[in-house]
């Protein structure tokens, strides 16, 4: 998991890995130097995705960060500059080559958001994409729309005309057109916008569902909330590159835990020294009410060893606390704080 | 996955879109608008027959129009006629217009292309049915027109343009030979159509463009400084229609507008492929 190809090695706490190499090139999503050039302007620069087989992969960054173009790369919408794109195994699109769209078969999507025809039903908008679909079988066509709407939890509202759908059940159905047939992979854009506290559950225990049978899944959200109950993997990008693409937990490690001891005003130098002398970073205090909070990052120090040595040097312990960061923190910690949107 | 394999069995790739079009054609002919539109077209001949009937007839008018009394059949070529200037380019421009750029609108056209419905065959599916549509407005012009001039002035014997006579089947058969002529002019207009469609994201502004490039046709034709454009106008054919009614059919304007027909259909959907297959989808 070494860093060897940093594409941004301007920004704190980059972590991009390794380009991936030839033998990898089976994996469901993998993206060589993806590049989009809109007019003059830059929107996705040089991303190398890779999205290893049976994850659930969280793909963030703030609006306007290239997501959306990445993933419309991804689906053959959108023509890259330059790079390339490889779906599950398949050459789909590169400079100079025409787009091979028919790996498509295997692949869900939904992007930014759900658009069906409004004088329709939700079933004949379905039925609709059944039937362009040159792979479906026509007998099972009315028994697959109905399971798909089912899985949605829209069979009761299948009649309905799609103009009377609220979001929540627009973007239902968008997830259910995903699921007309069997995927290997699905690749879902903001799939719980709109949707209230329940529907989001079941967004989450349906991806769970279909990641636990074997279909990857790449999710893009910002809700990190979601992204982190959810998600194996996760890639960042910021201002068009991809800052940052690793295992879930190990994003999470790489920011540190904290740690966050309460004492007496008389402790917390003590505390701290102590602190230092363990090897912990940047140990702070700082005076609370009748008391004292002294912080610090954990590091790589044993956490097992850190209560017994405050004890050994007569700090009183009152209170102590191991604060995981939330994948929020290492996303505004790659990401900035800023609220502009990065023209 | 099994359960895959089960159902990929005997689904091998057909790209001919049968189904594709037939869910097409339900979109088309099912939406209201376009079915209102149809409408329209097709009231034009029962205002002519009850107006030239409550009139008794006379007063020249054009051509077809003054024969009516003669044989209820011309109630059919008349509002052929009067439609041909701007009623069906329109209505064939309003779903050539909306093929494309109507799906982009709505956000459609990208959950087609995942699906993955492929462009081309795509732009097939949309090109025949904006062909079925030309040729059924035309049919059912000539249809309604048929049943309300036979009703209202009776059957018969036709006398043609040339001056013979026809018998009832003869002049039939002359009808739906100008039906299948005007439908394949429509449809080269639909190719222009189809291409401009691909060139936007409003449909309106679409089916505005056709039917402009329609009329601008039409007043170049009327130019007689332009004689030498002329013979290469989509619409200087259409009247051709007119030599059907001869004995024998003088089929040297007839060929020229059909190969001038199927030039333009075969160009504009070239330009609407080479367009549509290279474009980024970001709608």
């Amino acid at each position: 998991m070494s860093p060897e190809h940093s594409l941004s090695s301007d920004l704190p706490g980059s972590v991009v890995t390794a380009i991936p190499t030839a033998d990898d090139r089976s994996a469901p999503v993998v993206t060589r130097g993806l590049t989009k050039r809109f007019r003059h302007q830059v929107v996705v620069d040089a991303v190398d995705l890779k999205v290893p087989t049976g994850a659930v992969y969280g793909f963030l960054g703030p609006n306007g960060s290239g997501k959306t173009t990445t993933i419309r790369m991804l689906l053959g919408l959108i023509r890259p500059t330059a790079g390339e794109v490889d779906l599950l195994g398949a050459p789909m699109a590169g400079s100079g080559r025409r787009i091979d769209v028919s790996v498509l078969e295997r692949v869900g999507a939904l992007v930014e958001g759900p658009a069906f025809h409004p004088y329709l039903s939700g079933r004949a908008n379905l039925r609709r994409l059944e039937a362009a679909d040159p792979h479906a079988d026509a007998r099972s066509s009315d028994l697959r729309v109905d399971a798909a709407l089912d899985r949605v939890g829209l069979l009761a509202a299948a009649r309905k005309r799609y103009r009377a759908y609220s979001l929540g059940m627009r973007q239902r159905l968008a997830i259910a057109s995903a699921l007309l047939v069997p995927r290997d992979l699905l690749v879902l854009d903001e799939p719980t916008n709109g949707l209230d506290p329940q529907g989001t559950r079941e967004v989450r225990h349906l991806v769970s569902d279909l990641a636990a049978d074997g279909t990857t899944v790449l999710v893009s959200s910002h809700l990190l909330s979601e992204v982190e109950q959810m998600c194996s993997h996760v890639g960042v990008m910021y201002e068009g590159r991809l800052v940052a693409q690793q295992p879930l937990a190990d994003l999470q490690a790489g920011t540190g835990a904290t740690i966050r001891l309460r004492t007496t005003p008389d402790g917390a130098e003590a505390g701290r020294t102590a602190f230092a002398s363990l090897g912990l970073t940047e140990p702070t205090s700082a005076q609370t009410g009748d008391g004292a909070t002294v912080t610090a990052g954990l590091g790589a120090t044993d956490l097992a060893r850190v209560v017994p040595a405050l004890v050994a040097v007569d700090v009183p312990v009152l209170g102590f606390e191991v604060v995981t960061p939330s994948l929020e923190d290492a996303f505004v910690a790659l990401t900035g704080e800023g609220f502009e949107i990065s023209g | 996955m099994a359960e895959t394999e089960v159902l990929r069995v005997g689904s091998t790739a057909r790209w001919l879109p049968g189904r594709f079009l037939v869910s097409e054609l339900g979109l088309i002919f099912r939406r209201r608008r376009n079915v209102a539109g149809l409408g329209v077209l097709a009231v034009v001949p029962i205002i002519l027959a009850i107006a030239v009937k409550t009139s008794g007839g006379g007063g020249g008018g054009p051509d077809f129009v003054s024969s009516i009394i003669g044989n209820g059949l011309f109630v059919a070529f008349a509002a052929l006629t009067l439609e041909l200037p701007l009623f069906l380019p329109l209505a064939v421009a309003t779903i050539a217009g909306d093929a494309v750029a109507g799906e982009a609108n709505l956000g459609t056209l990208r959950y087609l292309l995942t699906v993955p419905a492929g462009r081309t065959r795509l732009l097939v599916v949309k090109y025949a049915a904006i062909v079925i549509f030309a040729f059924a407005a035309v049919g059912l012009v000539a249809l309604v027109g048929s049943v309300f001039g036979l009703a209202l002035f009776g059957g018969g014997e036709m006398i043609l343009f040339s001056g013979t006579t026809a018998s009832f089947g003869d002049a039939v058969g002359r009808l739906l030979l100008t039906c299948a002529y005007l439908g394949c002019g429509l449809s080269a207009l639909g190719a222009l159509g189809l291409f401009v469609s691909t060139l936007t994201e409003q449909p309106i502004g679409a089916t505005v463009a056709v039917v402009l490039v329609n009329l601008m046709m039409i007043i170049c034709n009327a130019v007689e400084q332009l004689s030498w454009l002329h013979p290469w106008l989509l619409t200087h054919w259409w009247m051709a229609f007119g030599d059907l009614l001869r004995s024998p059919v003088v089929t040297a304007d007839l060929q020229r507008g059909l190969w001038t027909f199927a030039a333009y259909a075969v160009v504009f959907w070239l330009l609407a492929w080479s367009r549509f297959t290279t474009k980024d989808v970001t709608s």
